[in-house]
């Protein structure tokens, strides 16, 4: 490529080969050269267990950490995880999914108030939204086995209420899973919501109602769309560390509420490399192709 | 007309503010203001920026609650109706155009949530007013400045308010394109025959578009009346200045006579109607614009008040005009406008002119006020 605005036929023959072509090169081979610390972080630590993960999902499913493994390329292994743990795939998308749109409810309208109501307490609240990372994840989540333990006050408050049976508890259930999830993955909502409606011009939702929007149409015609990349990354942040999660149903559930982290995770402790390597590319898959499908649905590209 | 009228609409009243007033805290922004804007007028609220303007309007519009006051329009008391519920809408300072929608949707959106169903034919005449036929598939981030502007004018046209409300609408754009739309903006505005309130701080602008202009000043109004009414009566030296120029020369009321003042400016005895004076006694202003100002030789007999001799100190020839600046023998420098007609020499600094003036075009102020108000005010910014 010639840079320069005079007949491009001619100037190759004039300039001396070096001059005219050395500098755009140089500045290609500079801009590799920049590009190599990212490139090696990710061959080193992204793309190569990656392959090592797939390559192990094919690894002969007799062998063990005694007898090592052979690589005989056993699709066989996809078929049997499906077949074998379909119903803790099923069940780890539902909860995931339902703690989403938990996180969404309650995100909102958090993350609203933050960004139009909170005023001077804007910042106090924010810290607060993020504040849970101050202590370990297993700790707070420890923390909900106490709250929702049998002889706790929620549980004491709901059976007076009539909400669950005198022997009912909530505790190893479905219902303590998705809380926990909700709980643990929440700020992750909140934050990227926050950031979109902070943005959003107060100007434009005064124009709506200027043009016969009432404060709710106001919201669904301008806030809610103009929040729609907030909505977006935000659900993505939830759902997709979630659907992986294997600490809430390991601590707040019990052997029926397993979620397919929870399968990766003990075929892990047992040494079935082969089976916990191919659920987990299974989970990747379902996950990105999921993604992959939400985004094009919300339209998010759409936005501005 | 670029759409059906609503029907059922009521007819179209005179905007009355009644002693509005808007306090923020401590701080009066809009203080006791009274106004009637007659239906179908251009109407300019004028004044420098931080007046109050802004807060004016958005009590109109029902986007800020007054501290005390009414707002009427026609025979409704709109004071506490809701901004949805007015039959009012807004261009505003910024446009505040919606992102995510297209100039179609923009143009759409007030009909729509009226619950027009059928909007293809409104907003089409209304995008064809504002000639922008062709951009209803754009985004508004894909337009130009002006084309934003115009499309915030149809957004809000289209829903054939009672009144229109403009913020400083040509603010944002540059000068050639100002001067252009303040031709349009009024063109539209006489074929719709919308009531249009028009704030700005552009004293030219205000002048050239409006039937009438209220001066707003420190957040109550100072003069209001039709643009040549305000520039050749002022009736406050803020007004004065702020319109136009003035000088204003410190001076004396001695007497009546017939329907004159006479009036003793720094040993000049002049005399000028008496219905042009905002004070008839004591110590006044006396006002005279500086087109006004008639620089003669100093031998000459001509016609009108003398303010005796004076040296010229400066000229600036701008062409159309000779601009002089002389020094009075009170030691008072006074502004002087000589059309360069050609019928008389141009003259240089240092000489010797004989100032005059004609009494029916001076204008006599209360002297309690400041000579100097509205001088440096941001009127061309
Ligand atoms: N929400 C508000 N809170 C406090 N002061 C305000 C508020 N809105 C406007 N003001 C003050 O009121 C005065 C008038 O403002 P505004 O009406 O915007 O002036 P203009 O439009 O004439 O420039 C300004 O001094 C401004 O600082
Ligand atoms: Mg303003």
């Amino acid at each position: 490529m010639t840079s320069s605005a005079g007949a491009p036929s001619v100037a190759p023959e004039l300039a001396p080969d070096g001059d005219a072509s050395s500098p755009p090169r140089r500045r290609r081979s500079s801009a590799w050269f920049l590009l190599l610390p990212g490139a090696l972080w990710l061959v080193a630590f992204f793309l190569t267990p990656m392959v090592q993960l797939v390559a192990t999902s094919l690894y002969d499913p007799s062998g063990s950490e005694e007898t090592g493994y052979a690589m005989t390329w056993a699709w066989g292994n996809y078929v049997d995880a499906l077949d074998f743990y379909l119903e803790p795939f099923v069940r780890g998308f539902a909860y995931s999914a339902i703690a989403t749109a938990l996180c969404l409810v309650i995100g909102y309208p958090l993350a609203y108030a933050i960004a139009f109501k909170a005023g001077r307490w804007k910042n106090l609240m924010l810290v607060l939204v993020i504040a849970p990372f101050f202590t370990s994840f297993l700790v707070r989540t420890l923390a909900w086995k106490l709250i929702l333990s049998d002889n706790g006050f929620v549980v004491g408050i709901a059976k007076t209420l009539g909400l669950i049976a005198d022997d009912g508890r909530l505790l190893a259930t479905g219902f303590a899973v998705v809380a926990g999830l909700t709980y643990n993955f929440l700020p992750f909502m909140v934050l990227p919501l926050y950031v979109s409606l902070e943005k959003i011009d107060h100007r434009l939702i005064e124009a709506a109602g200027d043009l016969y929007s009432s404060p709710a149409q106001g919201f669904r015609k301008v806030t809610l769309p103009l929040s729609m990349p907030g909505v977006v990354a935000g659900t993505l942040l939830t759902f997709i560390p979630s659907a992986g999660d294997f600490i809430n149903a390991q601590l707040l559930g019990d052997t029926t509420t397993q979620m397919i982290g929870n399968v990766i995770e003990s075929r892990f402790e047992v040494g079935d490399y082969p089976a916990a390597a191919a659920l987990s590319v299974t989970l990747m898959v379902l996950i990105v192709a999921m993604v992959a499908i939400y985004i094009r649905r919300a339209g998010t590209e759409e936005l501005l | 007309m670029p759409a059906d009228p609503v029907s059922g609409a009521p007819p179209p009243g005179d905007l009355q503010l009644l002693s509005l007033t808007k306090r923020f805290g401590e701080f009066t922004a809009v203080d006791d203001l009274d106004l009637v804007v007659p239906a179908g007028s251009f109407f300019a609220l004028l004044g420098p920026s931080g007046c109050g303007k802004t807060t004016t309007l958005r009590m109109v519009a029902g986007l800020e609650v007054p501290t005390t006051g009414e707002v009427r329009l026609g025979e409704q008391d709109i004071t506490w109706a809701k901004p949805y519920k007015r039959p009012v809408n807004t261009v505003f300072q910024s446009y505040a155009l919606f992102p995510h929608l297209t100039v179609y949707e923009n143009v759409a959106f007030g009909l729509r949530r009226q619950g027009r169903k059928e909007v293809t034919e409104p907003v089409r005449d209304m995008l064809r007013l504002v000639e922008l036929e062709s951009f209803g598939a754009r985004k508004p981030a894909q337009l130009s400045g002006g084309q934003q502007q115009r499309v915030a004018l149809a957004r809000a046209l289209i829903n054939q308010p009672q009144v229109l409300l403009l913020d400083e609408p040509l603010g944002a754009l540059d000068l050639k394109l100002r001067r252009q739309m303040q031709i349009e903006l009024k063109s539209i505005q006489g074929e719709v025959g919308t009531t249009f309130v028009h704030v700005t701080h552009d004293q030219e602008e205000a002048m050239t578009m409006a039937d009438t202009i209220a001066v707003m000043h420190r957040g109550v109004i100072e003069q209001m009346g039709s643009p040549a009414e305000l520039y050749e009566s002022p009736r406050t030296t803020f007004v004065a200045n702020f319109l136009g120029q003035s000088n204003l020369v410190p001076c004396a009321i001695n007497g009546r006579d017939g329907g004159d003042l006479v009036i003793d400016a720094q040993g000049a005895l002049v005399r000028m109607p008496a219905e042009r004076a905002q004070v008839h006694q004591g110590k006044a202003w006396l006002g005279v614009r500086p087109e006004k100002i008639i620089l003669g030789s100093p031998g000459e007999d001509l016609p009108g008040n003398s303010l005796g001799e004076a040296r010229i100190v400066d000229v600036s020839f701008v062409g159309v005009s000779t601009q002089y600046l002389v020094r009075t023998s009170w030691g008072q420098e006074l502004m002087a406008f000589e059309q360069n007609t050609g019928a008389r020499p141009l003259m240089r600094a240092g000489d010797q002119v004989h100032v005059r003036f004609a009494g029916a075009h001076a204008f006599l102020l209360d002297h309690d006020q400041d000579a100097r108000a509205g001088v440096d005010e941001d009127s061309a910014a």
